[in-house]
């Protein structure tokens, strides 16, 4: 699962070859002035980024330019839905664990039990500060029995170099080593195939493969449509994105920015990091993380495994059911999308938040993820209400409409599991 | 052996609408079942493979005035339907030049100003113009059209709410509006425009499926019949149902069975069965017999009256009335199999408007004498066409790297002349319409010179066949013409525009009824409201609001 979050610039990671360079003196011995580079830094991708964007409108991602809107979100949406897209994830942070305790490390780190993740394949994770609270989630891969990478929206190094003090494991950063490629949508496998890499008809949804020396590809995505994550070196990446294109003839290829996905896996119900839910190390204020139980992961939260982080108190909050709050998703009347709207039980009292809200183009429906005061939208799911403002030319109007609590994606296509993948 | 059953509610023809009235009864648990004449459901929303490999939307090709309370109520995208937007539209010119009309609006401002420095903000305060009156009317659409004569709560209600929507508009924008139903197209767009290459683009929207020309009052108004639809709530917006038209209706045949409806394929209704001023059930042309207190037909106006129902249980002036309704059949259908896209000249690689709909009718004078030829009963001999080749956006309709083209063409008559002044539909013959293709190929080679050799196969349709295939009379893809005087509390004939009829428990739920054709849903909409009201079960469909 991956996710770009706009970040304030001063979070970006400084790159290690710039580091280097700090040491660097002058003929007269002298220290020549130096600084790091500032503000964002291009990916292996961004010329043809850059050549594609008809709207310049660009955002930071981990201290990378990536594209918030290439051309138009419509078009990059439906895209995604009808045809095939390109969508560049190099600017995730990545972790490597190797070594015979790497899935030991790991699950004494996340939630779910790491051990039912076989070499192959991917399985999505939580984990959290001893109090329970979710640090992050991200996406595990396990390529081998003792080789693990992890791939999360927050910077994760130290974190990941505590859980792994003690053990036979080492932590490699390949965050500015790795690159990704996100090809979502129907026509994907058709392309992939195209391209010559029609070996992935057998992977299943979060299988992982090595399909050629150097590249790896997994079949996740953060869509919920049927599409594939490809691995490669930080300075092979262009050379695959110009393979693909090359490839694309059939399949009305179009890259897209991070708006049109952040839709997509709206549809899908997938949360994002920073917007649904506060990475605990990221909050000021007291009492702003959140829980896996309480974000709705309860499936997740394997207390049967043995130790791991947070586990006393996760399991206090199972036993007692004293969740703070629901993350939810739900379905609201009107049209217009309820993107911050505040809701209400019986119309008056304020019990929570839409969190990310949007009119589904694909199932013609005004859907949202939205965080309730517990027991509200799970406890008690009637009589809920939101409160939406809308402003049409240069006039603010308030739409009080019903909230429906709902328990399955708002998008699910079996095309996105079939095995192997049709044609489109 | 005969069958026979009995029903709650029988639905004569699995159209769109019909399928979306049966889908909303069946829903507020009613016994529903649908009758269709043919092997296949769909009506005109219809994807049918003629070519092995290809895919056809045979009749309507585009989509957008599809509700979208009505896909949310009926669920459609569970059941598959996907619409997928389309970018742009272009006009070729016999020079090797191009009006495109681009959806990105600092494009389409260059492209206007390229061709007319002066159209340029002349068109900003067109499409104001058009999408006010569009928000004016779209609110309209899934509601009652009041009757003015009547005194009934509901009606003055209704009345009242067009009349706060008019007054809303003030007193100015009041007359336009008026002004904007009656005018034609063509006057419409001389008061805005100077090019006559934009002129003749954006007319095509104020002809398409009418007998009317552009100079033709009225015409105005069917310009704003496609352009108040949306995708997504973008106004005016049109898009392809992926898998072709037929994916709606599909995915509606499957809604309705999963809310527990019946359909029954391969026999049309040979009468409604009349007695004492009531509909009791339909009898099939198989000779099976089904029986329901509630029978909607989903026929147009016409053919259900004067072919399926015994005249003497109908008062003479409405029979009178409903033969009077206009339903000229004025356009026939290309589908095509190409084995490329063909290439056209003038288009910039991987331009936009190649994806959207293309044509070549490059001025209103033309557009008129397109007319003339329809008048007088031949084809027109220098045809308006809305092409396009979804093929290259939908990946399900042609095997990679084929594609599938669609033409609609205007005008074609439905009573054919002979050439010896004997007008007649069974004058469409196979040689006449192989004369009618090749006409719109050479008119389609003026954009792109080597159309004629990537043509694989085509199903070429007149008004006749829509007729024969279909059951639309004259092959009016609207079920009858979109002018004031065939519109809301008109619509079809005065007095009965609230889907009832003068037989006691038949209603009409295609587009004869209020507000008329396109592939909307919004009359079968309406009418199950009327049907589910009338049994007590109002409450089981919401009421909508923009």
């Amino acid at each position: 699962m991956t996710m770009p979050v706009t970040k304030p610039a001063t979070k970006s990671t400084s790159r290690p070859a710039a580091r280097k360079t700090a040491a660097r003196k002058s003929s007269s011995g002298q220290r020549a002035p130096f600084q790091v580079p500032q503000g964002l830094l291009p990916t292996p991708l961004h010329p043809r980024l850059e050549a594609l964007s008809r709207t310049k409108a660009w955002m930071g991602w981990a201290g990378y330019i990536s594209p918030s809107v290439l051309d138009t979100v419509e078009f990059e949406y439906f895209a995604i839905r009808n045809q095939t897209t390109l969508f560049d994830i190099s600017p995730m942070h990545k972790y490597r664990l190797r070594g015979p305790d790497a899935e030991a490390v790991l699950n004494r780190m996340v939630t779910r039990d790491m051990r039912k993740i076989k070499p192959g394949r991917v399985g999505y994770a939580i984990w959290c500060d001893e109090e329970g609270m979710a640090i992050d989630d991200g996406t595990l891969f396990r390529f081998g029995k003792n080789d693990f990478r992890l791939c999360c929206q927050e910077r994760m190094m130290g974190w990941v170099q505590d859980a792994a003090w003690g053990f036979n494991v080492t932590v490699e950063d390949e965050s500015q080593t790795v690159a990704g490629l996100s090809l979502q949508g129907p026509t994907s496998f058709s392309l992939l195939s195209d391209a010559g890499l029609g070996k992935v008809a057998k992977l299943r949804p979060f299988d992982l493969a090595q399909v050629e020396p150097s590249l790896w590809v997994s079949r996740t995505g953060f869509t919920g449509d049927l599409g594939y994550e490809l691995w490669v070196d930080w300075d092979q990446v262009l050379g695959l994105w110009d393979r693909l294109w090359a490839a694309s003839t059939h399949w009305g290829l179009r890259a897209i920015g991070y708006e049109a996905l952040n839709l997509a896996r709206i549809e899908a119900g997938f949360i994002a990091a920073g917007v649904d839910f506060q990475p605990v190390h990221t909050t000021m204020r007291l009492g702003r993380g959140r829980t896996p139980l309480e974000l709705g992961f309860g499936k997740m939260v394997d207390f049967g495994k043995g130790h791991f982080n947070g586990r006393r108190a996760l399991l206090r909050q199972q036993e007692t059911g004293a969740m703070r709050t629901h993350l939810i998703k739900i379905e609201l009347g009107g049209f217009k999308p309820a993107d911050g709207a505040l809701l209400y039980h019986q119309k008056k009292k304020e019990v929570g938040h839409v969190t990310s809200g949007i009119w589904s183009p694909t199932v013609k429906r005004n859907v949202a993820l939205a965080e309730l005061k517990a027991p509200f939208g799970v406890g008690v799911t009637d009589d809920l209400w939101a409160e939406i403002y809308v402003h049409e030319e240069g006039q603010w109007s308030k739409r009080l409409v019903e909230v429906t609590v709902q328990d399955r994606p708002f998008f699910s296509n079996p095309r996105a599991r079939a095995t192997p993948p049709l044609a489109y | 052996m005969s069958r026979c059953d009995t029903f709650d509610a029988i639905i004569a023809g699995a159209g769109h609408n019909g399928l979306t009235t049966a889908c909303y009864l069946a829903r507020a648990g009613l016994r529903v079942l649908v009758v269709e004449k043919n092997d296949w459901i769909g009506g005109a929303a219809v994807s049918r493979s003629l070519y092995d490999g290809w895919t056809y939307s045979n009749c309507s090709y585009v989509c957008s005035l599809l509700r979208r309370e009505i896909v949310r109520d009926l669920d459609l995208p569970r059941f598959g339907l996907q619409v997928i937007p389309y970018e742009a539209g272009a006009t070729f010119t016999e020079d090797g030049d191009y009006f495109a009309y681009y959806s990105d609006h600092d494009a389409l401002v260059r492209e206007i100003g390229r061709h007319n420095p002066n159209d340029v903000d002349a068109y900003e305060r067109f499409s104001q113009t058009v999408i006010r009156q569009c928000r004016f009317i779209r609110p309209f659409l899934l509601r009652n059209a009041p009757d003015p004569t009547s005194l009934k709560p509901r009606d003055i209600e209704e009345l009242l709410y067009l009349v706060g929507k008019a007054n809303d508009l003030g007193s100015r924008e009041l007359g336009e509006t008026l002004r904007f139903w009656t005018i034609s197209i063509g006057d419409f767009l001389d008061e805005h425009f100077d090019n006559d290459l934009m002129k003749a683009h954006l007319a095509g929207s104020g002809i398409i499926g009418t007998g009317l020309g552009v100079y033709s009052p009225g015409t105005a108004y069917v310009l704003l019949h496609h352009y108040m639809g949306d995708v997504d709530g973008a106004i005016g917006a049109w898009g392809f149902a992926r898998g072709g038209m037929g994916s709606i209706t599909k995915a509606m045949g499957a809604s309705l069975e999963e809310a527990g409806g019946q359909i029954v394929i391969g026999s049309g209704v040979d009468q409604f069965i009349v007695s004492e001023g009531r509909v009791k059930g339909v009898a099939l042309e198989n000779g099976d017999t089904y029986y329901a207190p509630i029978v909607a037909s989903n026929m147009d106006v016409k053919r259900t009256f004067l072919k399926h129902v015994e005249r003497s249980t109908l008062p003479g002036d409405f029979v009178t009335a409903v033969e009077r309704f206009k339903t000229r059949g004025s356009s026939g259908k290309i589908n095509i199999a190409l084995d490329a896209v063909p290439d056209f000249p003038a288009a910039p690689e991987g331009a936009s408007f190649m994806r959207g709909d293309m044509h070549c009718s490059t001025s209103l004078g033309e557009l008129e004498r397109a007319y003339d030829d329809w008048k007088d009963g031949r084809w027109s001999a220098d045809p308006y066409f809305d092409m396009l080749i979804p093929s290259q956006i939908d990946p399900t309709l042609a095997p990679p790297g084929k594609h599938m083209m669609t033409v609609f063409v205007q005008y074609a008559p439905y009573d054919l002349d002979n050439g010896a002044g004997e007008r007649n539909g069974e004058n469409w013959t196979e040689a006449q319409r192989k004369a009618f293709a090749d006409c719109v190929f050479d008119k389609i080679e003026q954009g792109a010179p080597d159309f004629r050799k990537h043509v694989l196969h085509a199903e070429v349709r007149s008004p006749y066949e829509l007729e024969n295939e279909v059951g639309l009379t004259e092959g009016n893809i609207f079920q009858g013409e979109l002018t004031f005087d065939q519109l809301l509390f008109n619509r079809p004939v005065p007095g009965y525009a609230q889907y009832s009829t003068p037989i006691g428990g038949l209603y009409l739920v295609g587009s004869s009824a209020h507000p008329g054709g396109g592939v909307m849903g919004a009359p079968g909409a309406n009418a199950a409201r009327e049907i589910l009201r009338s049994l007590g079960k109002a409450h089981a469909m919401p009421v909508y609001a923009e």
